[in-house]
């Protein structure tokens, strides 16, 4: 079971602001996995994001459910910049799981 | 307080201006100004703005010497006479788009998404060189939100130099300053400490966690630092009696990104001023913008490198479809 969730709507072209990406964690992205789905965030329409937003988003989830939950978690419709910001803080959250 | 606007200040003189101000008595600001010419950083701007909404908070008092340089019109169109009780008269508009984003006030996380929406076609850049602006603003302006406790909240202003195709950047606050900041967390005691710890990828204020708290990684400081060095332009970092500068890196030297600040051509400048909050500049130089994509890869190759030296070999990849 998948569940997909659109950031553009949420964001905007520039996704930057923290304060949206821990609503989606909380409100969408943890209750989904909880629910054992896997996870689609949608960055269709989203131009270019920051190393902050993409931490707000993900980097909690990897730490409480460590870095295995990566295996639940897709990223749809990213392009370059945003992919290698995600890659980033990916990277770094190794350190901590 | 007092503030003199000289001849010239940017970043790469800009430790002159900085040694000249005063400080002291938050509620009375006196600003004189170079009788003939002035050449100014952003940054300078948004000290002198920060410094009159903080004596108009606290009902204290501005006095400016009437200012005879012909640099009025650019100071009228950039905010800082009014904020300074200055009679601005009536001077002819210029025409503002591609040239600069005046001096803006900015409270909050709305604010800030309003005015980076609005700021990017004031400057005219194509998306390639927009990209690094934004994240720049996005993110210095999201550390005043998150560290300061700003009471006037951030200052910032841009301005776009035709002459050498640049933007230059200044972002500014009057909170907590990064020594109260980064002691939060970590046992330091000194400025020049506390800003060499912030500039350093994964060290924050709000947690000694490995891989930061929640909501920052410490990681903000780093990437601007680093945008600038790889385009091998100035960044400032000014809080308490300490600045750091990054110097510039000549073409004839290769760009390299290094996770200690203390590894890159820089200077630090103590015994300065008190500064209450924290003072950023940057510029960004748009000919030789490298891609911001491939920014991030050599980003990333700092943090793998420290990921191998810490001996871990398996990485966990993000997974796109």
């Amino acid at each position: 079971m998948k569940h997909a969730i659109k950031v553009f709507p949420r964001t905007g072209k520039f996704a930057e602001n923290k304060d949206a990406a821990r609503e989606i964690r909380l409100n969408d992205i943890l209750p989904a996995l909880e629910e054992g789905k896997e996870v689609i965030l949608d960055f269709q329409g989203v131009d270019s994001t920051t190393q902050s937003f993409i931490h707000a988003l993900i980097s909690d989830v990897i730490r409480n459910k460590g870095i295995q939950i990566l295996d639940h978690i897709f990223f749809k419709n990213c392009n370059t910049v945003v992919q290698k910001i995600i890659k980033i803080v990916v990277d770094y959250m190794q350190d901590v799981t | 307080m007092k503030l003199h606007f000289p001849n010239s200040a940017f970043l790469g003189n800009i430790d002159s201006f900085l040694r000249s101000i005063e400080t002291q008595d938050d509620q009375t600001l006196e600003v004189t100004f170079n009788k003939h010419w002035m050449s100014l950083h952003p940054v300078v701007l948004c000290m002198a703005y920060s410094l009159a909404i903080q004596a108009k908070q606290q009902h204290g008092k501005i006095h400016s010497e009437p200012l005879e340089a012909v640099s009025k019109h650019y100071l009228e169109r950039m905010g800082l006479l009014q904020a300074l009780s200055m009679e601005t008269g009536h001077i002819q508009a210029h025409e503002s788009s591609g040239r600069f984003i005046p001096l803006t006030q900015i409270y909050d996380s709305d604010q800030l998404g309003n005015f980076i929406t609005e700021m990017i076609p004031l400057l005219h850049t194509p998306p390639n060189q927009a990209d690094p602006i934004k994240y720049v603003v996005s993110e210095l302006v999201r550390n005043v939100f998150e560290h300061a406790d700003s009471p006037i909240g951030g200052i910032v202003c841009a301005q776009f130099f035709k002459k050498s195709n640049r933007v230059s950047i200044g972002v500014v606050d009057r909170g907590n300053g990064i020594l109260k900041s980064i002691q939060r967390s970590h046992l330091v005691d000194t400025d020049t400490e506390a800003i060499r710890l912030a500039l350093t990828p994964g060290v924050t204020g709000l947690t000694s966690n490995v891989g930061g708290a929640e909501l920052n990684a410490g990681a903000g400081l780093f990437f601007i630092k680093s945008i600038a060095k790889i385009n091998r332009d100035f960044f400032l970092l000014y809080s308490g009696s300490t600045m750091y500068k990054l110097l510039k890196t000549p073409q004839t030297k290769p760009a390299k990104l290094f996770s200690s600040p203390l590894d890159d051509k820089h200077s630090f400048v103590e015994q300065l001023p008190y500064w209450k909050g924290t003072v950023v500049g940057i510029d960004l130089s748009l000919e030789r913008t490298q891609s911001f994509d491939s920014l991030l890869d050599l980003i990333r190759g700092v943090y793998r490198l420290d990921i191998k030296e810490k001996g871990k070999e398996k990485f966990k990849q993000a997974r796109f479809i």
